[in-house]
């Protein structure tokens, strides 16, 4: 037992000092970067002397959007909360509190989360100077919410088997027979639903129908979201998996170019080649309107673009931010011409799934 | 054949000898003592929260989620979970009874380390536990590679749907029984085994007869838990693709957010939860055991294996291997590839001190309060007993996102200044997790005579003075391991720690998920291994500690 409790305690003791190696390397590099952001900074947000709070309701990460986040308070001086879940259960909970909700703003991942508290009417509409800083395409027709950054649907495909020539050019392309077994898809993925949604308003009720009993005939694999799909195209498990773009660059950050996986962008375009955004709105019940609007002002700042280009592989959304290098540009990407606001009705989609059998 | 048959005859009167049939004790226990009533009275209130919210929600329901609810489809997802559960348990005993008995009664070598590795799986998560197995045993993934090395297979059978889940979840579920059952064969008087042996009995048949009669309350307690989790489970069942009623509640909160559909499947899931632990309820029986002999049980002499020292080592080894070391070598290859690769790895000493913070409270107040409603429900067995117990199974067995949202309408409305504190949120998890600490509260209890109590009341104790001097050191080990257990899971504990906790908080499992979700596996490792890590502590404190404890 004393033995035991010795290797248990060596264990705790490296553990230690091998976090705290690692803590302080970490914190170097995030105090080099705040100081070198914090110049940028200071010109986009006034700093008044009582700052005062926000309380940020995030469906968003905090491995996404927490360094950002945190740049602005440092920035603003602002005292700011966030509370972190996944935007499906945030949505959820913003219903429950209804009027009493602490939260002044919702920063979901996708515009079905934010389509569902717009429809329960708890969005404030949003000043003219911050609608201004998106494109049109990115925001709610009532000016309720603002897309910040963009996310594009692709297929993944595994690089040992296939090569770029032999990917289908549209969406259309994966109902061949060849496919069979083949291919993978997340139809309970809110990415995966806003595209289906896409695919309505573009093509119509009745050829979505098809196009998804076409692919279901063709016995797709099912995954319960974007991340192990991406791992399963490059283990060879699946060939083409229906995904986001940025999932597969966080895999080769991690395991190196030699990662089997590649993203390829359907060159007919269509909603395959969706351009979805990710964003927010301010609730009518806000409390601290002034800094929500702030946090607005600075997402959509040159810096946080550039820190959503860069840091997480998103899609800058405002006028003169580079995209990654990594990326394919947006304007190479045959994105189709939508409206996000079109994207709301999520429930339709839902109902034609699970008519379909493909949802529970 | 002679002496079998005499052993026999003399089967009621061994138990009679050492222990007690409890039907013939069950009245006259004397009056019901406030300091129980009220203890059970609030928490069943407590437990009865999520209840209400799904009512008023199943009220609100829409056309679309009745049309929901009433499809084939329905039964055949309860099916599935029904097949799940049943195999998930089965898999779960065949492992941890022999994990159990191995390590308390026999000289297998390094018995202690066993015995504490054994139980850590526990606080694996499972959509990490999940992900980690898929990414060794997936059709096309490290164990396929490593096959297709060395005897050229090319594809092995796929891993997903049922059996997945299965092995998914009875790997990081088994602890439940081992750990419950190991109290409960480290409270056994071997006198009645040396008694049935001595009457020509093999040690086998001994342990068939005579042990596991014992040991059935402590397996149906921990049954009842490994059924419950595997109804509330979504990580595993989404990530190996089984659709189980749970994962179809998650799905409703995921898309359309229709909160109405969800409360109606959860409604329904409860109802199922409801059968299951009438079930358990009817298997245990009407027949109780408990020790009559001295305070001091004879102490235990280990078993020697001799020619099955290997076998029983091998199992062990295997058992721990695929349990505990092959997801923690995967996480430990996760951290070292994505630091070579230049991936910064963040501190979390601060989500880590909040995770041991709240996982603490929590496990003392629910060790605490499991208590009395232990002593109410074995003492005063009958129909409100019954009844108490069914509700406070409730929380368990409901997905923690209904748990979770229904504090959130209560506790956003009525709970003024401690809506988004620490304490609605450890509020929350003992509704989720306090029947975890009363199955082993309670199958402490029932290994207790009550005529001690009734002994020391006659004396003219007061009912608490009985409580505190006779009846609390009895129950000790019984309490510890709930507290235990409650600790371990609660460390891992994810959905109601986001819906609840206050601005900002975060623990190591938020972490984990914030990490896993979108794809920085090198980042989630580090605090993944450390809830790994910090868990072992009180787990191998446990282990240490109920040497000292066979009362």
């Amino acid at each position: 037992m004393k033995r035991l409790f010795a290797s248990l305690t060596l264990l705790i003791t490296v553990g230690l000092v091998f976090s705290f190696a690692c803590s302080s390397e970490s914190e170097v590099i995030v105090v080099e970067k705040i100081v070198e952001v914090e110049k940028e900074v200071i010109k986009e947000v006034e700093v008044s002397s009582s700052p005062g709070k926000l309380i940020i309701y995030s469906g968003r990460k905090e491995s996404l959007v927490g360094p950002i986040i945190e740049q602005f308070k440092e920035a603003s001086g602002i005292e700011v909360k966030v509370k972190y879940g996944s935007t499906g259960e945030i949505a959820a909970t913003l219903l429950e509190e209804g009027a009493n909700s602490p939260a002044d703003v919702f920063f979901a991942q996708d515009p079905g989360g934010l389509g569902a508290v717009a429809n329960a009417g708890m969005f404030a509409k949003l000043s003219a100077d911050i609608l201004g800083l998106s494109p049109d395409w990115a925001q709610s027709s009532e000016g309720l919410w603002v897309g910040i950054s963009g996310r594009a649907r692709t297929l993944v495909y595994n690089t040992d088997q296939l090569d770029p020539s032999q990917m289908p050019s549209t969406l259309q392309g994966l109902t061949d027979s060849k496919w069979k077994g083949k291919i993978g898809w997340a139809p309970t993925n809110g990415s995966f639903q806003a595209m289906i949604t896409a695919m309505r308003v573009i093509w119509g009720e009745e050829e979505t129908k098809t196009w998804l009993q076409s692919i279901q005939a063709n016995k797709p694999l099912v995954y319960s979201k974007n991340t192990p799909q991406v791992a399963a195209a490059a283990d060879g498990e699946i060939l083409i998996g229906l995904v986001n773009h940025y999932y597969l660059h966080r895999f080769l950050s991690e395991e190196g170019d030699e990662f089997a996986a590649r993203n390829h962008h359907l060159k007919g375009g269509g909603p395959g080649s969706l351009v979805m955004v990710a964003g927010g709105g301010i609730l009518s019940t806000a409390t601290n309107s002034e800094n929500a609007e702030k946090f607005f002002k600075f997402m959509l700042s040159t810096v946080s673009q550039q820190y959503f280009a860069g840091q997480t592989y998103e899609y800058p959304l405002v006028e003169g931010v580079k995209t990654n290098r990594i990326l394919t540009p947006m304007e190479e990407i045959n994105k189709p011409d939508i409206d996000m606001a079109q994207l709301e009705d999520l429930a339709g989609t839902q109902t034609m799934l699970r008519d379909l059998g493909i949802l529970e | 054949m002679e002496v079998n048959s005499v052993l026999n005859k003399n089967r009621t009167s061994i138990f009679h000898g050492t222990y007690i049939l409890l039907s013939t004790v069950r009245k006259g226990v004397g009056p019901l003592p406030i300091s129980i009533l009220i203890p059970c009275i609030l928490i069943s209130a407590a437990m009865m929260l999520p209840f209400v919210y799904l009512i008023m929600r199943t009220f609100g329901a829409s056309d679309l989620a009745w049309q929901l609810l009433f499809r084939i489809k329905t039964l055949h997802t309860l099916f599935n979970t029904l097949v799940l559960i049943v195999a998930v348990v089965g898999v779960s005993i065949l492992i941890s009874l022999p994990m159990a008995w191995l390590t308390v009664r026999t000289d297998l070598p390094l018995r202690r380390l066993w015995s504490v590795l054994g139980a850590l799986p526990i606080v694996i998560p499972s959509y990490v536990g999940a992900f980690l197995y898929i990414t060794v045993f997936g059709p096309k993934a490290l164990f396929q590679q490593l096959l297709e090395f060395a005897f050229g297979v090319e594809r092995i059978p796929s891993f997903y749907g049922l059996p997945g889940a299965i092995i998914v979840l009875s790997l990081l579920s088994y602890p439940y029984i081992y750990l419950i059952v190991r109290a409960s064969i480290s409270n056994i008087d071997s006198s009645i085994e040396d008694s049935a042996r001595s009457l020509g009995r093999s040690s086998f048949r001994t342990f068939l007869t005579v042990t596991l009669p014992i040991l059935k309350p402590a397996i149906a307690a921990g049954a009842l838990l490994v059924a419950l989790y595997v109804i509330s489970d979504f990580g595993a069942v989404s990530l190996m693709r089984y659709p189980t009623f749970t994962w179809s509640i998650y799905q409703q909160y995921q898309g359309a957010i229709d909160r109405s559909a969800a409360a109606l499947l959860s409604t329904l899931l409860l109802l199922f939860s409801v059968v299951i632990l009438y079930l358990e309820q009817k298997s245990r029986g009407r027949i109780k055991y408990h020790r009559s002999g001295a305070g001091i049980p004879k102490r235990l002499s280990l078993m020697r294996l001799g020619q099955w020292k290997w076998p029983a080592l091998i199992f062990c080894v295997l058992v721990v291997s695929f349990s505990l070391l092959l997801p923690s070598s995967i996480l430990v290859y996760w951290l070292v590839r994505g630091i070579s690769n230049g991936e910064t790895i963040v501190s979390v000493w601060s989500s880590g001190l909040n995770s041991i913070y709240v996982s603490g409270l929590t496990a003392v107040f629910a060790g605490l309060i499991a208590i009395p409603v232990a002593a109410f429900i074995v003492r005063f067995p009958g129909k409100v007993a019954r009844l108490f117990e069914s509700i406070s199974y409730v929380g368990y067995a409901l997905p923690g996102i209904v748990i979770g949202l229904s504090l959130v309408f209560f506790g956003v409305r009525y709970g003024g200044f401690l809506y988004q504190t620490i304490w609605i949120l450890i509020f929350a998890y003992i509704v989720l997790f306090f029947p975890v600490a009363m199955g082993s509260v309670r199958s402490s209890f029932a290994q207790i005579r009550p005529s001690y109590e009734e002994a020391a009341r006659g004396l003219g104790r007061s009912n608490m003075r009985v409580m505190y001097s006779v009846t609390l050191p009895l129950v000790r080990s019984g309490v510890i391991v709930a507290m235990a257990l409650v600790f371990l899971i609660t460390m891992k504990e994810l959905t109601a720690t986001l819906v609840l906790g206050p601005l900002g908080f975060k623990t190591l499992a938020t972490e984990v998920w914030s990490f896993t979700s979108e794809a920085f596996f090198a980042k989630a490792a580090f605090p993944a291994l450390l809830i790994i890590l910090l868990s072992s502590i009180p787990t191998a404190f446990i282990m240490y500690k109920n040497r000292d404890l066979r009362l």
